[in-house]
């Protein structure tokens, strides 16, 4: 049987991924945030799984308008990397797992789930830079990979009550996978952050942190805040953090806290990070 | 449910890409999608206005993309994870081209988010703000 054995939540900010790529880590104002990723580097290293579900939004990298899946997943064996304008980062390809994605996608679609099926996919920022925090700058990646994208960016984007149930059908589809494997679940995006208009450069810590306590204690009363107070009080990009439900919902009802991490800022954006483990009871 | 996007119109400063608006904007964001390619920024960059004329946009569209003008473009059914692919050709960062849009030159708009970002106090409603 497979199992879900851990929940990351991370911001994906397109600037970290060119900070890795230009060797900028190290510089005084990107240390800081790297600095709370170490633990979280040798924790997955300690700690590896199989196969990662990484739920995450493509930023009009690989998805045009032409089309607009709300929820896809994909079951490629492989992922190359997007161009999303200054060239393609210069890092490995993502491996796939296929079969247990095929799995999932069948499983989530028959639990009305109406996945659309991702056969290709190049992956962009929202995929690769939590990869480059966790995983540092390997030649080949350390575990296998399943996408989750979500529309976080067209309104309407898919509620937080859909998202927390398709976490829980997540992880009853990853149980009922026959092989033995170790899975991790992968929340992305967010923190608070605008990007765009008069009212960009927005962030609120002190919301950040309630809603990493909430998304800890209470995800079934979480799951009920409207879109518009993320909008409001989070910034019109800080709705990314629908995102973070998909991985609570993955890990059932109680969960262990073992590590978080704020930081502000990275480029335009709150960064946020958790490592969560189901409670066994 | 009866989509209600009227609910957005109150968040200052705020574009929320809708449906709607993304149906308004379309074949803009299907411009900023071709730079996805180095041959079409070339290309782009070389002669702007021969490039925008091979796309069904409005000439306003065209315009605000003219005059990097982000806002605008926004306001035309833009949606800034496309319009980013018209800063990235030019190798301009997000902080760099979002701060056009805010009150601020960008040194000014960094050092706002380097003390921690622009406080949600006051920036909650037009209504609160006397814009609406
Ligand atoms: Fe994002």
């Amino acid at each position: 049987m497979a199992k879900i054995v851990a929940g990351i939540a991370t911001s994906h900010v397109p600037a970290v991924g060119h900070a890795v790529d230009s060797g900028k880590t190290q510089d005084a104002y990107w240390k800081p945030m790297f600095d709370g990723y170490e633990f979280s580097k040798k924790w997955v290293k300690d700690n590896p799984a199989d196969v990662a579900i990484i739920v995450y939004n493509d930023h009009a990298s690989y998805f045009g308008m032409e089309i607009m899946p709300t929820f896809a997943l994909g079951i490629a064996d492989s992922y190359a990397i997007c161009d999303e304008g200054y060239g393609p980062r210069p890092i490995p390809d993502v491996e796939g797992a296929p079969e247990l994605a095929t799995h999932l996608a069948a499983s989530l679609i028959m639990d009305d789930f109406d996945m659309t099926v991702l056969n290709v996919l190049e992956v962009d920022h929202g995929l690769t830079v939590p990869m480059s925090l966790m995983f540092g700058t390997p030649d080949t990646w350390p575990t296998k990979v399943i996408p989750l994208p979500v529309n976080v960016v067209m309104n309407p984007q898919p509620s937080g009550e859909r998202c927390l149930s398709l976490g829980k059908a997540i992880k009853r589809a990853v149980e009922q996978f026959d092989e033995d494997l170790t899975v991790q679940i992968w929340g992305t995006g967010g923190m608070s952050h605008q990007i765009q208009g008069a009212r960009a450069g927005l962030i609120n810590l002190p919301w950040d942190i309630q809603f990493m306590d909430d998304l800890i204690n209470q995800p079934e009363v979480l799951q009920y805040k409207p879109h518009l107070e993320y909008m409001i009080e989070a910034g019109s990009e800080g709705v990314e953090l629908i995102m973070w439900l998909i991985m609570r919902g993955a890990l059932g009802d109680k969960v262990n806290e073992v590590y978080r991490f704020n930081h502000v800022p990275a480029s335009n954006t709150s960064v946020g990070h958790l490592i969560l483990t189901p409670k066994e009871d | 449910m009866k989509p209600n996007f009227e609910q957005y119109d109150d968040i200052p400063g705020t574009t929320i890409f809708t449906i709607e608006k993304a149906r308004e904007g379309f074949h803009l964001n299907q411009f900023c999608m071709s730079l996805r390619s180095e041959e079409n920024r070339t290309r782009f960059l070389a002669d702007g206005p021969a490039y925008l004329a091979e796309w069904k946009m409005t000439d306003e569209q065209k315009q605000a993309v003219i005059d990097r003008d982000f806002q605008k473009m926004l306001d035309l059914g833009g949606n800034v994870y496309f319009l980013s692919k018209i800063f990235a050709s030019e190798g301009l960062s997000y902080v760099e081209a979002v701060s056009t849009m805010t009150d601020m030159n960008v040194e000014e708009y960094q050092q706002m988010m380097i003390n921690g970002g622009r406080s949600v106090e006051g920036w909650r409603s037009k209504k609160e703000r006397g814009e609406a």
